[in-house]
């Protein structure tokens, strides 16, 4: 607190001080007759001149951070469409950066030129239709390529990829990433959130997973039962308020449990198969060098954004609304290492969307593989896809799915 | 038909001089020259509001995790404890900068202020069309003023004991957190952010009720434009700031409702149970029911107003200073229809290239390459508006008043800024970059540096027509200095660190110190540099502020025409009247840009001196 005093003292003695030497100042510019409203020659020149000097601090500030920098800060693109992006991209720089010392050095040039001087009048140069139709004509040719050239290279990057791409689910949440493979068939099983339970933390649907999603809502901790009792109970004596949360509780949970058994009414369980072979990662997403990749990217809670920086790869995952980008790696995290002489490099993914407070550690780390390596990794992981989570023990699935059973048959009771 | 009017009005001033009090002269003033000094002085107290906010965030991006007894001091305990900023609030910071630079400054303060001030001045008029909406339109902007900066104080869904009804009134710490483009599902669910609570609540009411007030703003602007002009003052005759203030008032009314409409229905999904915007979520264990909403929605209708909205900022700067090049200079406006044809073509174009916010949010790629192509024709009237800048000065007689120099750094800034649009604009590039540095500094180039700078110009050249005396030329050069080279050396290095991968809205970079510390250790480099700038300009700004507020009560009396300027506001006398001419209004015989006319006397003939026999009109 005093210390707070003590700077707001400092700053409105500072303030009276200038405020003193300023009254000096105009007052002593008055005695020697001195317009206030007129520029003096001196001013004048050595603001043209600090002008020009501005304009070579510019180029000269550019030119040294571009040195030393590059626009490529983040090293060289590590897919095959990220190589296309930046063939563009360093198109375009060029462009732009011709305009840019073009521009700047006319507009700062005459600025510096064509300070007042005594005796030299301005020269009257209303328009010149030729000239302004040179610098309209100009400029529409040279965004006619840009414009050609950058829907060439948008149309190949978002275009559907190739049918043997593989298929991988990238799945976003406050605040991290989980992968999802396709397994043997390379097909994704399907999703829902509301089957989102225990070790389903994706929410895949299969007649399993629906069972006992059914059977929480109904009669797990917090379920339907519980809050009924809560409500029914005439012993203890709830607020208002708390009496106005559990009955809106109850209604929302009321209506997912209809949803959900609408879901199970309509079940195939067929498709069951491309579900349960589905391989849940987590910490890492292994990546096979030069084999394409279609990733189906989705959201449990808000918006996130799915940025590989090194692969030039970026879209939104929006919950509610299923988004994919594709992208085929072609350097190995090793070789990646090597180009860059950073024997600790790994690529990763990062949350590009404001998601909340710990927005800026949503992450996880790639690793692109040899095709050997790779294939020996997932053959490792394959034992362990969602049907081996799900149903931990041989034992289980019988026991999960029993109970369920007579749950739907009491809620349709 | 006119000076019967004007007769009536000005005997009406004259029976009113007598009754003004010290209430209806100062605070609720149907004058548009005190309205505008309102916004003004608003506008100058929310822009160090946000300025502040941004340099706490940058001392935690230079230095993470430092202790820091600024922040400390201004943030205390709850926000900082141990000077170490929290990561809610870094977001809280983020987003009400953003919110405030944009909308109250930029938007409310710049336009607010000068559309007020000159658009009856250059035309000729007593007053604007309506004066009491006119009044109204600043008391919905400082309300709105007054809601954002008190929602900073947020605590336990309370401001300082100040509660609000239903249920997101009685939760949440900070303002809101969600960036100034309040995207939901993050916005509308006070689970995922502690800003979502009562402060998003406080953001949206102060933002509907700002849109309001600007829209009346914009109808009074266009109804005076084309109903109240002088004798003579065909549209064809009006210096460039009111065509600039005209195009940007019908942005305004044609976009600011949609934002509003964007703003209600955000408001029903948080406090009414509505699915506009949401749709199969699950925030940490809570399944919500929401279903069939979609959250590109709001972008729509959010960028619906967000890309002319920068239109709305940019374009009274650039008409600000068109006039002021034009003037210094001693020349005429190189091309000045082709000015008016791209003030034109600009809003009309900036209402078809929303889409390009949104290339990699899952919209078709299809649309995206609509957008591409109408967004890079935008281009085109921009390139013709800066040539014609350049021209302008070839030849000239310069002459470097405080207002020249900022006016000709915001031609500089309006390039610099422009070219990486280009980049921006294409999306197969904006992949790559979207939502990185990169970005942050296109647009504080393009739009925040050059609206500033517009600002700023219009300041110091029209301070003597608000205030009737001069501002200090000496410590408008230092401010001028200062600001371009803190501003150049803030925002330029971040194009770097945008291309080096650093996303923006992160509250520190650790990720790149565990993978790729090559980017890691250019963007930790940078951001000192950048923060170190920051500091420095912010200062700089002192100057300023210490001139204006000196000026207006110890300026020098400033003599009634001190730029020697063709525009009618300079025929007007020094001291304020109601109703701003004492006699007859002035009657317009020629284009405001007669400047160096070969045979005339003097290097500029006034708008109101009748054509010499046998001059030719431009």
């Amino acid at each position: 607190m005093e210390n707070k005093l003590i700077m707001i003292l400092i700053v409105v003695i500072g303030a009276i001080a200038i405020s003193q030497l300023v009254r000096v100042y105009e007052l002593t510019a008055k005695l020697r007759k001195h317009g206030e409203h007129e520029i003096p020659t001196r001013d004048n020149y050595l603001n043209s001149k600090l002008m020009l000097a501005f304009m070579i601090l510019q180029f000269g500030g550019f030119i040294y951070l571009t040195m030393k920098y590059g626009w490529t800060g983040r090293g060289p693109a590590a897919s095959v469409q990220g190589e296309a992006t930046d063939w563009l991209l360093n198109l375009n720089f060029v462009i732009i950066i011709a305009v840019f010392f073009l521009t700047n050095f006319l507009l700062f040039f005459f600025s510096f030129k064509y300070v007042k001087k005594p005796g030299v009048k301005a020269y009257y140069y209303p328009h010149n239709n030729k000239l302004e139709m040179l610098w309209t004509v100009v400029p529409a040719a040279v965004l006619a390529v840009i414009i050609i050239l950058g829907l060439r290279t948008w149309n190949e990057v978002t275009s559907a990829s190739p049918k043997d791409a593989i298929q991988v689910e990238l799945y976003s949440k406050q605040f991290d990433w989980t992968a999802r493979y396709a397994g043997g068939d390379n097909t994704l099983g399907k999703t829902d959130y509301k089957l989102i339970l225990g070790n389903n933390e994706l929410g895949l649907i299969t007649a399993a997973t629906i069972d006992s999603s059914i059977l929480a809502m109904r009669q797990g901790a917090g379920g339907i039962l519980d809050i009924k009792k809560l409500l029914n109970n005439r012993d203890t004596v709830l607020t208002d308020s708390l009496t106005a949360v559990l009955r809106k509780d109850l209604g929302s949970k009321e209506r997912l449990l209809r949803l959900l058994t609408q879901m199970k009414s309509t079940h195939n369980a067929s498709l069951d198969k491309h579900a349960y072979d589905d391989i849940i990662q987590k910490d890492t997403l292994y990546l096979c060098v030069n084999k394409p990749y279609e990733f189906s990217l989705r959201s449990k809670d808000v918006i996130h954004s799915a940025y590989f920086p090194h692969f030039r790869a970026q879209m939104n995952t929006v919950p509610g609304y299923g988004t994919r980008v594709k992208f085929t790696p072609n350097k190995t995290t090793a070789e990646m290492r090597t180009i860059k002489n950073l024997p600790t490099f790994n690529y990763v993914l990062m949350c590009n969307k404001i998601c909340g407070g710990a927005h800026y550690k949503m992450k996880l780390m790639v690793v692109v593989l040899e095709e050997a390596e790779y294939n020996a990794w997932m053959k490792g992981r394959a034992a362990k896809n969602f049907k081996a989570t799900y149903f931990p023990a041989p034992a289980a699935p019988a026991a999960t799915v029993t109970p369920a059973k007579d749950t739907v048959k009491t809620a349709m009771n | 038909m006119a000076s019967a009017a004007h007769d009536v009005h000005s005997h009406d001033h004259h029976d009113h001089h007598h009754e003004e009090s010290f209430v209806s002269k100062y605070i609720f003033s149907q004058d548009h020259k005190m309205i505008g000094k309102q916004f003004l002085i608003t506008a100058v107290f929310m822009g160090l509001v946000a300025m502040l906010l941004s340099i706490l965030f940058r001392i935690q991006l230079a230095w993470p995790g430092e202790s820091s007894d600024f922040l400390n001091f201004f943030l205390g305990d709850q926000w900082a404890p141990e000077g170490v900023l929290k990561e809610d609030m870094y977001l809280g910071l983020v987003t009400i900068h953003g919110t405030i630079m944009v909308f109250f400054l930029l938007t409310g303060g710049l336009s607010g202020t000068f559309s007020n001030i000159l658009i009856p001045l250059q035309l000729g008029a007593r007053d604007m069309a309506s004066g009491f909406l006119n009044m109204l339109s600043y008391w919905f902007f400082l309300l709105s003023s007054l809601i954002m900066f008190l929602s900073l104080f947020v605590m336990n869904g309370s401001v300082f004991g100040i509660d609000f009804p239903g249920e997101w009134g009685t939760v949440g710490n900070g303002p809101a957190m969600a960036g100034w483009t309040v995207y939901p599902p993050l916005s509308a669910l006070p689970q995922a952010v502690s800003g979502s609570g009562f402060g998003m609540t406080l953001w949206l009411v102060s933002m509907a009720i700002f849109i309001a007030g600007s829209l009346i703003g914009s109808l009074n602007y266009i109804v005076t434009v084309l109903n109240l002009r002088t004798t003579g003052m065909t549209m064809t005759r009006m210096p460039l700031t009111i065509w600039a203030f005209f195009v940007t008032a019908i942005l305004g009314v044609l976009s600011f409702p949609v934002l509003l409409s964007a703003a209600l229905l955000l408001i029903m999904d948080r406090m009414a149970g509505t699915s506009f915007y949401l749709s199969d979520i699950m925030v940490g264990s809570e399944m919500l029911t929401n279903h069939g909403g979609s959250p590109l929605l709001f972008q729509h209708l959010f960028w619906f107003l967000g890309h002319p909205e920068v239109y709305i900022v940019l374009l009274p700067a650039l008409g600000l200073s068109s006039e002021i090049i034009a003037t210094n200079a001693r020349k005429p406006i190189f091309g000045y229809k082709a000015m008016i044809g791209s003030i034109l073509a600009i809003g009309f174009l900036s209402f078809i290239v929303w889409g390009h916010h949104m290339f990699i949010t899952g919209m078709n790629p299809f649309l995206g390459s609509v957008f591409v192509f109408t967004t890079l024709l935008i281009a085109i009237p921009s390139a013709v508006k800066v040539f014609n800048y350049i021209t302008t000065l070839w030849k000239g007689s310069i002459v470097y008043t405080p207002a020249m120099l900022f006016a000709i750094a915001l031609v500089s800034t309006f390039i610099t800024g422009g070219v990486t649009g280009i980049i921006l604009a294409d999306s197969a590039l904006d992949i790559a970059i979207h939502d990185t540095y990169f970005v942050v500094a296109h647009f504080h180039i393009v739009m925040g540096m050059s609206a500033v700078f517009g600002m700023f110009a219009g300041v110091y050249h029209w301070f003597p027509k608000m205030y009737g005396r001069m501002m200090n030329n000496r410590m408008g050069y230092a401010h001028f200095w200062i600001t371009i080279v803190g501003a150049y050396g803030v925002f330029f290095p971040m194009h770097f660190v945008g291309l080096a991968g650093a996303p923006r809205r992160y509250y520190d970079y650790s990720v790149y110190g565990e993978f790729d510390t090559e980017s890691f250790n250019m963007i930790m480099d940078l951001n000192v540099i950048i923060t170190v700038f920051a500091i420095i300009a912010a200062l700089g700004q002192l100057i300023f502020l210490f001139n204006f507020f000196y000026s207006i009560y110890r300026g020098p009396a400033a003599p009634q025409n001190p730029w020697k300027s063709n525009t009618l506001e300079w025929t007007t006398p020094v001291e304020h009247i109601h109703g701003n001419w004492p006699g007859a209004l002035p009657v317009v015989h020629r284009w405001p840009y007669d400047y160096s006319k070969p045979g005339a006397a003097e290097d500029f003939i006034p708008q109101d001196v009748p054509l010499a026999e046998g001059e030719v009109e431009h």
